[in-house]
């Protein structure tokens, strides 16, 4: 019989400390991926993490495989029980950090162990494609210091450290990387299409709807996520006039509104429109997977890569799955469409029939009283929203089929929509041409960055009025029930109901952190392949086209290697603290004008040091002795009379005779 | 297969010397510099790698800029790991190599002195198939103590010994060749059985073989002594309870071994027999001399005396 060959040290049972960074790492993982899985599956892994530490805790050895088989089995039922399938997104990462956390019930040696680290370090990066947010991708960052800290933990013979000074070398090592990651992530060549796959982005909110049903609004005004920036050429224009078109509004069934889908209506002219005054401004906008682009009031012509509706809508020819970033001109003083063509007008005056008789009557009503002047039925309108008992709720009561008549004469309360649709419906049953816009109005002035910032809580619907000789006139009707809507934003309208983090230190809070938000998705998210071939604009080359970038990248990696090198080459040479002490004893006594003169030994100087000072001599003969053992009597200075010499060193006071 | 291997990584060794890093032994101390530490990097290194290079497509395809961040922070740091691994073999000291005792085909205890001025982690030491990992604090040095297979008595010069370390992150190997010059002794084996050694004239007259019958002492009782060892009529006069102590039979052989005595063997019996007397001796705490050709060591006895004469023997041509 041979004897058993000795195990390889990767086949070894790994310690408690390893298995403890490695079960570390994995519940880390398991947090990042926690928010996007099924509750009940991050709570079963959890559980199986929590128990097999303690169960690895009590006794080492692998999990039998009667165990393992069937978890794995129900783990690809839940995903495909949950998903539909395996593959995807969302699927795939649940099905990863159930593979990653069953990994562990096997792990038991080196090798686990190390395919473990990588496949985390593989699902730490996936943690981003859901969120690649400024605080999220810092935390993903930390997550890679127990996963270093458990790839040290393996290596054999190590003096022992505490559990969390395990983790500082890997944030050392990280530290001491990121000049060389930054300058990779600068330079590594972006690719302009994606190699395979329509990359999804779900982590697009989806903002603004391209239909309105009063009360729908609820979500998106409790969203204070970041919609879009925007910076302005020169002032910007007064809080009251941000007004951000998005969608024109015109189809209404009763019940919801809807924009005319530029794919189902054949292509027209944009509606004339006279400027007085105008702004240049920049927009960063966040992801919609929408096709429409807010702009400021009344755009003039749309940006590169989309086209102006005949409604002044600006669509985008593809949907907005990244970042975008945009420059417009839009007129802040204008007439829209002086000139009302018919088509206009039909779509303007058409409302649904058998639908809120008393909304038609009350409207009837009206224009018997003011004859024909349409101004003074819109002044009635906002009259009656202001002195009618109306009340601004984000959380108002359920409506019925017949949604403005219930509003306007029982419920009496609701927001921006409700406002914007009653409003809408009885001008049009007057005989007054309008349409509801929604979009975004407000934001916060960011004085730091000098950019506004626009939530999805800012989502905003208003109304438009075509009056004779003034084209279309915007119509806040919100504004009547609650002026500050318009004139401090959505959160000051709301009032208390929002929830308790909206207060006011927090919120200004939140308002500054934005601008470092700003700078992280302007800066890092948004460096893509077009900013990337500017990026060397600086230095001469204007078009950085991929050969460059990789020239460049291997130059410059080769260069922060030599760096690397000098500092592991460097060898430091110990310093002599014995000589430090007599240097410091020389220059004591050098300012009494007794210095060592080039050739002297330093018995002979301090022998002369002694004798032109007579009143210190057994002092100095002391000092003189000491340094001599020191030196002399041992290869080493040792440490305690060394360390007295240099105390008596220091305490040595030239002490002034007066003769 | 294995064979081969290692005789081909043998036979290029010696014929290309410069390419396989074959070093002369040379004297200690040795101090390893970068002229003289390779780094490779290992399997996980080298799958590491292809999972950095996947994470980097996958974060390009997707242009997510925070995961591509993600993956060059890890390749950056990967990659100055190597420097690191570099790091903690420069500058390692081998001070000085102990050799211990052992006979031909018992392992050899060697305890290699290591140190250096600053913390080390998670240095490897590979003698033949055996490795051993340790760690220095910048202040003592560390005792590493190797085992050392023995074939044949006689001068052995130490094989070379592989320094590596795969640390921080087991990414990298950084190693180094240590060919100290320096030779170990290695005693001869003993045979297994033989005669014992001619008793001198006079060698009755130095066993004192005491059959455990002769009184030596009295001493106080112990819990265990047998009842009728206890000397009743001067315990009588005592507080305590008095034992008669016998002294233990013990032989103490004073032997002469002599290899002139031991004609009709071939040298490496010869060499075997007295090895396997002197070990008897030994064992019996004797007193013995030894003569070879060209050496005689006079009687004595204890360890030292016995090392003295096992070297001289293992020396022998």
């Amino acid at each position: 019989m041979t004897p058993p060959r000795p195990k390889s040290p990767s086949e070894r049972p790994i310690d408690a400390r390893a298995f403890d960074l490695l079960s570390l790492t994995m519940a880390l993982v398991l947090g990042l991926h926690s928010p996007h899985l099924p509750w009940w599956l991050g709570i079963a892994l959890a559980l199986i993490l929590g128990w097999r530490w303690w169960q690895r805790r009590r006794q080492a050895g692998r999990v039998p495989r009667w165990l393992k088989l069937p978890l794995l089995v129900l783990l690809t039922l839940a995903v495909i029980v949950q998903y539909g399938n395996i593959f995807g997104r969302e699927p795939g990462a649940a099905l990863a950090v159930g593979l990653l956390i069953l990994k562990l019930l096997e792990t038991e040696a080196a090798r686990d162990v190390r395919v473990g680290i990588s496949f985390a370090c593989f699902a730490l990066m996936a943690a981003l494609l859901f969120d690649q947010g400024l605080i999220a991708t810092v935390v993903v960052a930390l997550g890679l210091l127990p996963a270093l800290a458990t790839l040290r933990a393996l290596e054999p013979g190590q003096l022992p450290t505490s559990l969390p000074r395990a983790l500082l070398p890997g944030l050392a090592l990280s530290a001491a990387a990121l000049p060389l990651a930054l300058l990779a992530f600068l330079l590594v060549p972006r690719l302009s299409s994606p190699l395979w796959g329509a990359p999804s982005q779900d982590q697009a909110r989806t903002g603004l709807g391209d239909s309105m049903t009063p009360g729908n609004f609820t979500d998106l005004l409790t969203d204070d996520h970041p919609a879009m920036r925007v910076s302005f050429d020169g002032t910007p224009p007064p809080p009251d006039r941000r007004y951000f078109r998005a969608y024109v509004m015109w189809n209404f069934d009763g019940r919801s509104w809807r924009h005319l889908d530029p794919r189902y209506a054949p292509p027209r002219q944009p509606a004339p429109l006279e400027v007085a005054s105008s702004i240049r401004y920049q927009i960063s906008l966040q992801p919609t997977r929408r096709r429409v682009l807010p702009m400021l009031d009344v755009p003039l012509q749309a940006p590169a890569q989309a086209t102006l509706q005949a409604d002044r809508e600006v669509m985008a020819d593809k949907p907005v799955n990244d970042q975008l970033n945009y420059a417009a001109r839009s007129a802040l003083q204008y007439r829209l469409q002086p000139d009302l063509d018919e088509r206009s007008r039909r779509l303007g005056l058409r409302l649904p029939a058998d639908f809120n008789p008393r909304t038609h009557a009350l409207a009837a009503q009206w224009r018997q009283r003011y004859g024909s002047d349409d101004a003074a039925i819109v002044q009635a309108a906002l009259g009656l929203f202001h002195d009618g008992g109306f009340r601004y709720t984000l959380a108002p009561a359920p409506l019925g089929r017949n949604s403005v008549d219930d509003f306007l004469f029982d419920t009496h309360e609701g927001f921006c929509e409700h406002y914007s649709s009653a409003f809408t419906v009885l001008m049009r049953a007057a005989g007054i041409p309008a349409r509801v816009v929604t979009g975004y109005q407000g934001g916060y002035w960011n004085k730091y960055g000098n950019y506004l910032l626009v939530r999805y809580s800012d989502a905003h619907a208003w109304s438009e009025v075509w009056l004779a000789g003034r084209g279309w006139v915007r119509v806040d009707p919100t504004g009547a029930v609650r002026p500050e809507r318009v004139s401090l934003g959505a959160a000051a309208a709301a009032g208390d109901q929002l929830s308790w983090y909206r207060n006011d230190w927090l919120q200004g809070l939140r308002n500054r952190w934005d601008i470092v938000n700003r700078w992280w998705d302007q800066g890092v998210i948004g460096f893509d392949a077009l900013r990337q071939r500017g990026l060397l604009t600086p230095f001469g080359i204007r078009d950085a086209d991929t050969a460059t970038l990789g020239v460049l990248l291997a130059i410059s990696s080769v260069l922060f290697i030599a760096i690397g090198l000098a500092w592991a080459l460097l060898r430091r040479q110990p310093r002599d603290p014995l000589r430090g002490a007599l240097r410091e004893l020389e220059r004591k006594l050098a300012r009494k004008g007794i210095a060592r003169r080039p050739a002297e030994g330093p018995q002979h100087y301090l022998s002369r040091a002694a004798r032109a000072l007579p009143g210190q001599r057994d002092e100095l003969a002391s000092l003189m002795r000491s340094y001599l053992e020191l030196r002399y009597a041992h290869d080493e200075p040792p440490t305690e009379p060394l360390r007295a010499f240099q105390h008596a060193v220091r305490d040595f006071r030239i002490v002034n005779v007066v003769k | 297969m294995r064979d081969l291997l290692q005789r081909l990584q043998r036979w290029a060794e010696h014929r290309l010397p410069a390419l396989t890093r074959y070093r002369r032994p040379e004297s200690l101390p040795i101090e390893l510099h970068r002229r003289r530490i390779y780094i490779v990097p290992t399997g996980f290194g080298l799958g590491f790698s292809v999972l950095l290079l996947v994470m980097l497509v996958g974060a390009l395809n997707y242009a997510n800029n925070a995961a591509l961040l993600l993956t060059c922070l890890l390749g950056a740091a990967s990659a100055a790991s190597m420097l690191v691994a570099f790091r903690s073999l420069d500058g390692l000291r081998l001070g000085h190599i102990r050799a211990g005792h052992a006979v031909a085909g018992q392992p050899l205890e060697l305890t290699l002195a290591f140190d250096s001025r600053r913390p080390r982690n998670a240095i490897r030491v590979d003698l033949g198939d055996r490795t051993l990992a340790f760690a220095l604090d910048g202040r003592a040095s560390a005792q590493v103590k190797l085992a050392l297979p023995t074939a044949q008595r006689g001068w052995q010069p130490l094989p070379r010994i592989r320094v590596w370390t795969s640390w921080p992150l087991g990414l990298f190997r950084a190693w180094s060749w240590l060919h100290p010059e320096q030779s170990v002794l290695v005693w001869p084996r003993a045979e297994l059985a033989g005669p014992q050694p001619h008793a001198p004239a006079d060698d009755a007259r130095h066993m004192r073989l005491h059959r455990g019958d002769e009184l030596a002492a009295l001493r106080d009782y112990r819990a265990g002594d047998p009842q009728r060892h206890i000397a009743w009529k001067a315990s009588a006069r005592h507080e305590h309870l008095l034992v008669k102590d016998f002294e233990q039979p013990q032989s103490r052989p004073q032997w002469q071994l002599d290899w002139r005595r031991l004609g009709g063997l071939d040298n490496e019996a010869r060499i075997a027999r007295l090895a396997r007397w002197l070990n008897e001796a030994q064992a019996q705490r004797g007193h013995y001399s030894l003569w070879l050709p060209g050496n005689e060591i006079p009687g004595g006895s204890g360890p030292l005396h016995y090392a003295h004469c096992m070297s001289a023997l293992a020396q022998l041509p």
